[in-house]
């Protein structure tokens, strides 16, 4: 192609243009969403959890998570009396179909949904080498599925074992708070379909939002207080024995 | 102009130094995304395209703009609580295209016992039953109509 100097005045424009563009990205897909406006968290209420599983299958068909591995699951608990140190837990397919009816009778039973806690101080984020993990300035922690490398890193840093890596894409996967839905103005797939709203989405920077009443008035507690990592999944009814 | 004695090779360093520094320069500005760094040591854009992947839950809302009669119905009972989608599954597809797409009937002997089978570990104020011992292998919708399930309740929902 013979390129002329009127063409070449042509062509810069629309190239210049067109690598605009290029250096986007994707487009905004929810222009009244403002990331400064929110900070993410969700109340799991113990005493409400029936154990149907609702959640988990929902997170796994709105997240496409491949079978045997989770975003959110929930365990079984069973103490028989004072033994708090050893609790018998199970879980059968992350209680996705449910729980068999238990073998043992009496003692302290109850379930308890786990999912990421989405930590302030997420000990996951600092470990990453390449910067494809992080938490976000609403406070959801997400990976960044074209920068992560699979190096199984955070897998092994979450002390909640709240990440995995997915079989097909081979990159550490993980709750997103359903980061899809709730820019959108929806809650996340497991409190939307949760039966007895055991579970609900909350954003702490909304003053009129009731989890702050919820907090005031009712003793709360977070998984692996010790660690401070900052968790924002706060449990109403949690037993000293879960870990 | 001689600063001192053979100062020569000290500037053929200088330069492939620089022009090595250049060339890093250059390859950095194109091989690290421009979105790099603007909230933190990650991609911005990162955000934004999770952001954008496709809902499959519509939510109640998108619901009850449609069916709000037997929102209507639901609402009068022990369920009022319990979203659509928690028991039609996903319907976003529907909720986008009512016309084409139409929710799969739903089989009650499956679904009701997921919640109300009895389980030691359930909350004791919860309703729960021995499934097979309480309904003699009838359907639940026999006695119970899922919407308003309060026996006699009446509604055909």
């Amino acid at each position: 192609m013979n390129i002329t100097r009127r063409r070449m005045l042509v062509l810069l424009p629309a190239a210049a243009v067109a690598w605009k563009f290029v250096l986007a990205g994707t487009p905004e897909d929810s222009p009244n969403y403002q990331m400064t406006e929110h900070w993410w968290a969700m109340l799991i209420d113990i005493t409400k959890c029936i154990g149907c599983g609702s959640c988990v299958r929902a997170c796994q068909l709105e997240n496409h998570v491949p079978d045997g591995y989770f975003r959110t699951w929930v365990e079984r608990y069973h103490i028989e009396d004072w033994q708090m140190e050893y609790p018998k837990v199970d879980s059968p397919d992350g209680g996705k179909n449910g729980f068999p009816v238990a073998k043992e009778t009496g003692g302290k039973n109850f379930f308890v949904p786990k999912l990421c806690n989405h930590c302030a101080d997420s000990p996951c984020t600092q470990v990453c080498p390449v910067g494809a993990t992080f938490v976000s300035p609403d406070g959801v922690v997400l990976v960044d599925q074209k920068y992560c490398l699979g190096c199984r890193y955070c897998v092994q840093a979450c002390p909640y074992g709240c990440r995995f890596i997915n079989p097909q894409t081979q990159t550490a996967n993980k709750c997103t708070l359903c980061y899809h839905r709730i820019t959108k103005g929806l809650t996340t797939a497991c409190c939307e379909t949760c039966p007895t709203g055991s579970r609900q989405l909350a954003n702490l920077k909304d003053p009129k939002d009731p989890i702050h009443e919820f907090l005031r008035t009712h003793s709360v507690q977070v998984l692996k207080p010790h660690l401070a990592t900052g968790s924002k999944c706060f449990y109403y009814g949690l037993d000293g024995s879960v870990r | 102009m001689k600063a001192f004695k053979d100062s020569g090779h000290l500037f053929r360093v200088a330069a492939v130094f620089l022009v090595g520094f250049i060339a890093f320069m250059v390859l950095r500005s194109l091989l690290v995304p421009r979105s790099f760094g603007r909230y933190g040591h990650y991609r911005a854009d990162a955000i934004a395209e999770i952001a954008a992947l496709p809902v499959s839950y519509a939510g109640h809302q998108a619901c009850e703009t449609c069916h709000s009669d037997i929102v209507d119905v639901k609402n009068k009972g022990v369920h009022k609580g319990v979203a659509c989608e928690s028991c039609h599954g996903p319907q976003a597809k529907h909720a986008d295209d009512p016309g084409s797409v139409v929710p799969a009937k739903l089989d009650t002997a499956v679904l009701c016992v997921r919640c109300h089978q009895a389980n030691l570990a359930k909350p004791k104020n919860f309703p729960q039953v021995e499934a097979a011992e309480h309904s003699g292998g009838a359907a639940c919708n026999t006695c119970h109509q899922p919407h308003t399930p309060a026996i006699g309740a009446g509604v055909n929902q």
